[in-house]
């Protein structure tokens, strides 16, 4: 069983940091819901309150890291142009998908909206952070601020979901693929 | 186990609050913003590769992330210590924020 670096990368950047946030995004969406509405009958205690302000920051911290890695490590493999003359585009992603016209929307419409889209997400979900630590509890008291942070959570969600959609579909049909072969497991042949 | 404690003073001013959602809503729409001037604009395009493997997406994000962190801490020193118009600005930010969701996406960002 082996894994090549760029795939490893892609792997954490998608299924990695990606993933998670989605996870943990669902959970953040659920926690300010239920326990911040102004009708909420259970006491905020201050561990409670901590924990969630650590959780707003991890969460910005893997929606910044899969931004980053993605822009930054994965995309440049992505997009990288073949040498004239060459006779297989596996090692070129986009220009593979571009090759066919049956896969070309999925760089021309997936690979398009999902660059752009993802950057919503570092930019919502740091807000979201910054307003929870600066106000904590104090949210049950600002209906308002609540609302702004639940909202562009709820959007750092969609947009977090179409770059996890596109990126897994786009990998599926031309996947990043090279660099150094890592073996992770010496099987037996049977 | 912690114990609840009460409610800490709601007198809190909204400021600080409005003003990282307003920058979030401006940031965003940066984003959709410099992407399309750099789809349309060849010398933007090439103008917004600032790392050449990311190609312009790394001018284009760089200078978004620049714009909302501008607007945040100005608006910030601005609002900290005063008590703003939220829901006016929570609908400017979401509708910003929208904005920015729609014209991401190529066919509409194509219109242009």
């Amino acid at each position: 069983m082996e894994i090549t670096t760029r795939s490893l990368w892609t792997l954490m950047h998608g299924m990695g940091f990606g993933a998670l946030y989605l996870l943990a995004c669902s959970g953040a969406l659920v926690e300010l819901w239920r326990r911040y509405s102004p009708n909420a009958q259970q006491p905020i205690t201050s561990r409670d309150e901590s924990f969630l302000r650590i959780y707003f920051v991890v969460m910005a911290g893997l929606a910044w890291l899969t931004v980053l890695t993605g822009a930054y490590i994965v995309y440049p493999w992505y997009r990288a142009a073949a040498p004239p003359g060459t006779a297989s585009l596996a090692g070129f992603p986009q220009r593979l998908l571009m090759s066919n016209p049956s896969t070309i929307a999925w760089h021309s419409l997936g690979m398009e909206w999902k660059e752009h889209v993802a950057w919503l997400v570092p930019i919502s979900i740091t807000m979201a952070a910054a307003v929870f630590i600066k106000y904590g509890r104090n949210l049950k008291t600002h209906p308002q601020l609540r609302t702004a942070v639940l909202g562009f959570t709820l959007v750092s969600f969609l947009a977090a979901g179409i770059a996890g959609f596109f990126g897994a579909m786009i990998n599926k049909n031309a996947p990043v693929e090279g660099g150094q072969t890592i073996h992770l497991v010496h099987g037996e042949s049977r | 186990m912690s114990a609840p404690v009460a409610f800490p003073s709601a007198k809190l001013p909204n400021g600080s609050g409005a003003a990282a959602i307003l920058a979030a809503g401006i940031g965003a729409f940066m984003v959709a913003f410099f992407a399309i001037a750099a789809d349309k604009s060849a010398a933007f395009k090439s103008l917004m590769i600032f790392w050449k493997p990311t190609g312009p997406l790394s001018g284009v994000t760089t200078c978004a992330i620049v714009v909302w962190l501008l607007a945040w801490a100005v608006l910030e020193a601005r609002w900290r210590k005063r008590n703003v118009a939220l829901a006016r600005i929570n609908t400017v930010a979401f509708a910003l924020l929208g904005l920015s969701l729609l014209l991401t996406f190529p066919p509409i960002a194509d219109l242009f």
